[in-house]
C-alpha cells in the first residue's frame, strides 16, 4: 500500500508540487525550437543551391530567426527571478549545465542567422544596401563558403533543437523529463514547426511541394518518437510509469490526446498527405495546426514534467 | 577536508518542530518559508501502521544534482566541509536548481535567489552545531563529520541501520535516518 506522506512545508512554487516554470519557458522552448527548424531547413536549401537563384523563403527564415529568437530569450529573460545578475551567465561555462551549453550555443547562433541572411538576402535590403549587395555577391561566388555556411548552420540549428529537449531531460527529479528522447522530440518538432511555416508562407509552388513534404516525413517521424517516449516511461522505473500516467488517464491526458497528438499531429499529417496526392487542395489550417501542436506540446510537457516526482513511498521506510 | 552530514533518530524525533522555529530565527527566513520541515510518513494497513517522523531539509548531496544544472555556478559545492552553497550574488534565479532536487528542498528567496539549508555554515565555522541540532529537545541530531571515523556521527551510522532519502536517485543524500 502506498505510504501517506504529510509535510508542514508550504514553500512558493514548491508545494504541493513544483510549479517553477509557467508560460516563458514552453514559448522559449516552442521559439527555440522553430528557429532550430528554420536553420535547418536553411542549411539543407543552400547544400541544394537555393542560394543562387530568388527564394522568398530562404531570403526572410534567417532575419524572422533573428526576431523569433530574441522574442524567445525576451521570454526566458522574464522567467528570471534574478533579472540583474542575468550577465552572471557569460561570466562562466558550466559543463555540466545543459543552460549553460544553451546560453554560448545561442550566442553562435546569432552570427550564423546574420551570415546566413547575407547569402540570400531580401531583395529590398540588398536594394537598400551596396554593402550588403557586395557582401552577398562575394559569398554566392564562393561556392565553397556557401556549402560551409549552410552545414554550420544545419549543425548549430540541430544543436539548438536538442538543447531545448536537453533542458529539461537532464532534470533527474521530474521523471516525465528525465529521459534522451525529449532533445529528439523537441528537435523533430522544432523542425515540423520550421517546415510548416514554409508551407504556410511561401508563394512559390516548388517551395510549398518541399515544404509540405518535409513536414509530412517529420510529423510521421513525430508520431513515432511519441510512441517510443511513452514506451520508454512504461518500461522505466516506477517513477516514470508513474509519470506516464499523468498523460494516459491522468489530468493531462485530454490535452496532451486532443491538442498534441490530435489536432497538432495526426489531423494535419491527414490534411497535407491528402493535398499532396491532390486529392485536396493545399489549405494553412493545417500548418497552422502543426505549429499550434508544437506549442502544445512543450506547453503540456512542461507543466506535466513538473507535476512528476517521486513518490512519497520511496521516501526510505522499508 | 571534512565532508560533514548529519544523523537524524527518527525513534527520538517527535515532530516538535523547534529545529524549523531555530532555523527561522538563526537564518531570518522569510515569513512563508522554510528552509527545514517535519515529515510525517505512514505505512501499513490499519491496524498494523507505523509511522517515521523526520526533519528535513538539503541532503547537502554528494552527488548535488543543483549543481550540475547551475548555468552560473552560483550553487556550489564550498571547499568548507563540503556543503551545498548559494552565492547569492551570482544566482540568476532560473529555477532549474528547484526543478533538480528530488527532495524539493529549494526555494526562490524573496529577493530573488535560490535559498535552501546551509548547516548554518556561519555557525559551523565557529565550531558550533546548527542551530537545529542545538536546539532538539530530544537531541534526535548528531552532525559531524562523515569522513572522521572517530566523529560521533561515522560512530553513530556504524552502531545503527539508518537510510538516506531516495537513494535511487542517485544523489548520495549525506542525511541519515536512523531506524
Amino acid at each position: 500500500m502506498t505510504p501517506e506522506l504529510f509535510i508542514t512545508r508550504h514553500n512558493h512554487l514548491i508545494d504541493p508540487f513544483v510549479h517553477v516554470w509557467s508560460w516563458q519557458i514552453p514559448v522559449y522552448l516552442f521559439l527555440g525550437g522553430w528557429v532550430a527548424g528554420n536553420m535547418i531547413l536553411t542549411g539543407y536549401f543552400m547544400l541544394g543551391g537555393r542560394h543562387t537563384r530568388r527564394s522568398p523563403l530562404l531570403s526572410a527564415l534567417p532575419g524572422l530567426s533573428l526576431v523569433l529568437l530574441s522574442l524567445g530569450m525576451l521570454a526566458l529573460f522574464l522567467d528570471l527571478e534574478h533579472k540583474a545578475y542575468v550577465w552572471r551567465l557569460y561570466t562562466t561555462f558550466q559543463w555540466t549545465s545543459p543552460m549553460s551549453w544553451g546560453s554560448w550555443i545561442l550566442l553562435l547562433v546569432y552570427p550564423a542567422l546574420v551570415v546566413t541572411w547575407l547569402v540570400r538576402p531580401p531583395v529590398l535590403l540588398e536594394d537598400l544596401s551596396q554593402t550588403v549587395e557586395r557582401i552577398t555577391s562575394t559569398l554566392q561566388a564562393r561556392r565553397d563558403i556557401v556549402r560551409t555556411i549552410g552545414i554550420t548552420s544545419i549543425v548549430l540549428g540541430v544543436a539548438l533543437g536538442v538543447y531545448t529537449g536537453v533542458l529539461l531531460s537532464s532534470l533527474v527529479a521530474r521523471p516525465l523529463w528525465n529521459t534522451g528522447i525529449l532533445g529528439v522530440l523537441f528537435l523533430a518538432s522544432g523542425v515540423s514547426a520550421a517546415a510548416a511555416f514554409g508551407h504556410l508562407v511561401t508563394q512559390r509552388p516548388d517551395e510549398r511541394a518541399l515544404t509540405v513534404r518535409i513536414d509530412n516525413v517529420v510529423l510521421a517521424s513525430e508520431l513515432g518518437i511519441l510512441a517510443l517516449f511513452l514506451v520508454a516511461m512504461l518500461n522505466g522505473n516506477a517513477q516514470q510509469v508513474d509519470a506516464a500516467g499523468l498523460v494516459l488517464g491522468g489530468p493531462f491526458t485530454a490535452p496532451f490526446w486532443v491538442f498534441v497528438v490530435g489536432l497538432g499531429i495526426v489531423i494535419p499529417l491527414i490534411i497535407q498527405l491528402l493535398a499532396v496526392r491532390h486529392w485536396i487542395q493545399h489549405t494553412p489550417i493545417a500548418p497552422i495546426m502543426v505549429m499550434a501542436g508544437g506549442l502544445a506540446l512543450r506547453w503540456v510537457l512542461v507543466l506535466a514534467g513538473q507535476v512528476s516526482r517521486w513518490a512519497p513511498g520511496t521516501m526510505g521506510m522499508q | 577536508m571534512a565532508r560533514y552530514g548529519m544523523a537524524i533518530d527518527t525513534r527520538l524525533c517527535v515532530g516538535c518542530m523547534d529545529c524549523v522555529v531555530a532555523c527561522k530565527t538563526e537564518n531570518r527566513v522569510p515569513e512563508g518559508f522554510d528552509r527545514d520541515w517535519i515529515a510525517y510518513e505512514t505505512a501499513g494497513t490499519f491496524p498494523a501502521l507505523r509511522q517515521e517522523i523526520r526533519s528535513e531539509r538539503c541532503n547537502h548531496c554528494d552527488n548535488p544534482p543543483c549543481v550540475a544544472c547551475c548555468p552560473t555556478g552560483a550553487s556550489h559545492v564550498d571547499e568548507f566541509g563540503q556543503i551545498v552553497l548559494v552565492t547569492r550574488n551570482e544566482c540568476i534565479g532560473c529555477k532549474a536548481c528547484l526543478a533538480s532536487c528530488p527532495y524539493d528542498a529549494r526555494f526562490v528567496h524573496p529577493q530573488g535567489y535560490a535559498d535552501k539549508c546551509t548547516f548554518c555554515v556561519h555557525r559551523v565555522k565557529e565550531g558550533l552545531d546548527p542551530a537545529c541540532v542545538s536546539v532538539c529537545p530530544t537531541h534526535c541530531f548528531t552532525f559531524g563529520d562523515l569522513d572522521d571515523p572517530d566523529s560521533a556521527i561515522s560512530r553513530k551510522l556504524a552502531s545503527r541501520r539508518s537510510h538516506p532519502l531516495l537513494p535511487a536517485a542517485g544523489t548520495r543524500p549525506r542525511i541519515f535516518y536512523l531506524d
